[in-house]
């Protein structure tokens, strides 16, 4: 348990508890801001960063690790494949079974296409699974989609893509709408109104939540929905690369069964990719929140068959992963723990920063207090800051924290450790791919008939993504690379399916003098937990 | 290493490190997971384990994802569990008993015996929102079910053949969408939106400068 070091540090922290409450430090002004991040948010590193050698985004920095995908060697180069031998041949094909996924695929077969969807886990094994704190929408009277707008695109530092993000905070009402609809039950108050809260940046209360399992609700009601629909559903099975027909449009993908390595060729008439973030990637070696399988997947085989990336050398740290205990290193802390009051508070029991400035600035500012003004208090694997969540029984009465972040309390209870009367420890965690591919604004990536959808997206979101717009997007753009390919595929006939592009890549991939053999995509990580070479069958 | 404990992985003896989890353990011991393993945050049930400590009577379960391996513990874990999905139109349906007898009548062959609450993996009072449901109290059954991750180990332990989640995600559904309080103001939003009504302004916004967005953003009122 907790070294002495730590104990007495919680007496610091439960010393100035009392002259904290309703006293926030006060929020930063946009030059210290701009400081702060470029001295102490991971993004900034230049030495975890190169450039790109080949292809669409050439001479572009990205992470050392995705850069290492990227540019990898496709795992289709030695095998005998004939595209013309298609095991499933669909009207639109749905690659990913998250929250984008799965509503890409309600809404394709909506406008009567015959929709298969392949994942690479079980359906719904997604981040969306895991969001805990919220999805934003401008639904209040105080609010509007034109101040969402504003929130976003400052948080996103002015760069998010103005199209999307008109769609994102447009569609946002309607979204909730959709869910509500489909049985989604969001906390209401007893007329009806729902109850929402601030998130890091926002101006207004626009966090929708279903407790603190927003996202598991979300998603375990479009998943049942898919079966109730009949959708075709094949788990346990990876996209390994996309296939273009002759005049170089999207017609299919060449799957691999997770389980048996069988190939497999789905084809299509129009195809979305909707398969999520990168955390597994351990960028820069941080721990992270999000779920098994999110290997960049989707980036590589868009990469590869000419689709753009925007922004794929920004990342998002969420300031508030597990430090301590080692069992749960990494996993995420919702925001709605500090929507609720809880403080960020260094080893001397001093709130360092304000609990609700955007993520990267939040995370920047932890990583300061710890590693320049060693603030941190020490823990087994590194630094953490404390979060004051016994603030929020203080702020909104007892019972509270069971009530409204249930899975919180449940998951340190598993460590005989009580959120409602002790302070936790949290450093940052690489939580999302805020870049992804470029779309144009009907969700088209480059190629035609590809569609994109979700975390896999770049854009919408600029150079940073507020709390809760994340499950908003995914949404938001499910829904419309799904109407959009349910419109499509009426009109197109596929010509001859091939897998030319992935030779042409691997020529340039020669010519540049890249010769990694890493098999490309990645697919799952591979954890040894710090074995050596000792024998374990003992 | 010290701190090392004996784990039986599908009743096979490996030596891992004390502090691991479960899932932990198995990839130390040199598994390349699939099946079995999810989020890895406890929130999708793909990792639902089933063990019981050497010389101890009782079978326990657990996430392997959120539990920290014993000396002794022998695991086998349950990646997949036949649950019954009955399919309907969520559009159609009404919040009636009546559905709940049509789809899932094996809820009242309930016997009582608990053992579904006492396999949950969340500690949800299993029996209970099944008893909820067979009364047709859909909301009761909604609250008491909220935490449930689907990982289906209550099922596997049923002797009446109850897929407990698909119940209870039956009854969320049902509350959600029909018993719930209608959101009004929401309604009213997403018709302005349809209106028009902040098309210009958004347009407006779509088309003025950095800086002048800048200025908006650093001096824009925040709610208190």
């Amino acid at each position: 348990m907790y070294t002495q070091e730590i104990l007495d540090s919680i007496k610091n922290v439960e010393a100035t508890r009392k002259s904290r409450m309703g006293v926030l430090p006060a929020r930063l002004s946009a030059d210290d801001k701009t400081n702060l991040l470029a001295k102490f948010h991971p993004d900034y590193r230049q030495d975890m960063f190169t450039d790109l050698k080949i292809g669409p985004n050439k001479g572009e920095k990205v992470p050392l690790e995705l850069a290492e995908l990227l540019q990898g060697r496709s795992r289709v180069l030695d095998m005998d494949i004939d595209p013309d031998t298609a095991t499933y041949d669909v009207d639109v094909l749905v690659i990913g079974g998250g929250g984008s996924g799965t509503s890409a695929a309600v809404e394709a077969n909506e406008a009567g296409a015959n929709v298969l969807l392949v994942t690479k886990l079980r359906l719904g094994d997604a981040n969306t699974m895991m969001a805990e704190g919220g999805i934003q929408a401008a639904d209040k009277p105080n609010d509007s989609p034109a101040i969402h707008y504003i929130d976003a695109l400052g948080g996103g530092h002015f760069a998010n893509v103005p199209e999307l993000l008109r769609k994102l905070v447009s569609d946002g009402p309607g979204a909730v709408k959709w869910l509500n609809e489909l049985g989604v039950m969001f906390d209401k108050d007893a007329d009806g109104t729902m109850i929402t809260t601030h998130g890091g940046g926002t101006s207004r209360k626009r966090m929708h939540a279903a407790k603190d399992y927003s996202g598991a609700e979300i998603m375990r009601t479009l998943r049942d929905e898919v079966y109730n629909r009949g959708i075709q559903v094949v788990d346990f099975t990876s996209a390994i690369e996309l296939l273009l027909d002759d005049q170089g449009r999207a017609c299919g993908a060449v799957l691999m069964n997770m389980e048996t390595g069988d190939i497999l060729i789905a084809r299509a008439k129009v195809v979305v990719l909707a398969t999520g973030g990168a955390g597994r990637m351990h960028y820069q070696g941080f721990p992270t929140s999000n779920h098994y399988g999110a290997t960049a997947d989707g980036l590589i085989l868009a990469y590869r068959a000419g689709a753009r990336l925007l922004y794929q050398d920004t990342l998002q740290y969420h300031p508030t992963g597990v430090a301590y205990p080692n069992q749960i290193f990494g996993a995420l802390v919702t925001e709605k723990v500090r929507s609720l009051g809880a403080q960020l508070v260094n080893k001397d029991g001093i709130a360092f920063i304000h609990p609700l400035e955007t993520r990267d600035v939040t995370s920047a500012g932890i990583i300061r207090e710890c590693n320049e003004r060693m603030n941190g208090v020490k823990t087994p694997e590194g630094y953490g800051v404390w979060l004051d969540t016994p603030q929020i029984e203080e702020i909104h009465g007892a019972g509270t924290i069971e009530k409204r972040i249930p899975a919180m309390m449940r998951m340190y209870g598993k460590y005989d450790m009580d959120i409602r009367t002790k302070p936790i420890l949290v450093y940052p965690t690489l939580h999302y791919q805020n870049g992804g591919i470029r779309v144009h604004p009907d969700g088209q990536s480059d190629i035609e008939n590809l569609y994109i959808a979700g975390e896999a997206v770049g854009g919408i979101h600029g150079r940073n993504r507020l709390m809760g717009n994340s499950l908003l997007d995914i949404i938001v753009f499910g829904r419309n690379a799904g109407q959009q390919a349910g419109a499509k595929y009426k009109s197109v006939t596929p010509g001859k399916a091939n897998l030319d592009h992935v030779k042409k890549f691997e020529t340039e991939r020669t010519g540049a003098g890249i010769n990694t053999t890493t098999p490309s995509p990645m697919l799952l990580p591979t954890y040894t937990h710090g074995r050596g070479d000792e024998d374990v069958a003992v | 290493m010290e701190d090392m404990v004996h784990v039986y992985i599908f009743g096979k003896r490996y030596k891992v490190p004390g502090i691991l989890t479960i899932m932990g353990a198995m990839e130390y011991a040199g598994y390349k997971l699939v099946r079995g393993c999810g989020c890895r945050n406890g929130f999708c049930g793909a990792c639902a384990t089933i063990y019981r400590i050497a010389g101890d009577r009782e079978l326990k379960v657990a996430l392997a994802c959120q539990t920290t391996v014993q000396d002794g513990m022998y695991i086998a874990t349950l990646p997949f569990f036949p649950l019954l999905k009955e399919v309907y139109d969520i559009e159609k349906i009404k919040p009636t008993q009546q559905i709940m007898m049509q789809l899932y009548p094996e809820i009242y062959s309930c016997i009582g015996c608990n053992a579904c609450t006492k396999a949950c993996t969340q500690d949800l009072k299993v029996m209970q929102y099944i008893a909820f449901a067979q009364r047709a109290e859909y909301e009761k059954c909604a609250e008491e079910s909220f935490d449930c991750v689907m990982c289906g180990v209550c099922s596997s332990r049923c002797p009446a053949g109850i897929s407990h989640p698909q119940v209870a995600e039956l009854a969320r559904r049902l509350t959600g969408k029909y018993l719930a309080p209608k959101s009004q103001h929401l309604a009213d939003r997403v018709k302005e939106i349809d209106d028009g009504q902040f098309d210009d302004l958004l347009t407006q916004l779509m088309q003025k400068p950095v800086e002048e967005l800048k200025e908006l953003y650093n001096t824009r009122e925040i709610e208190a």
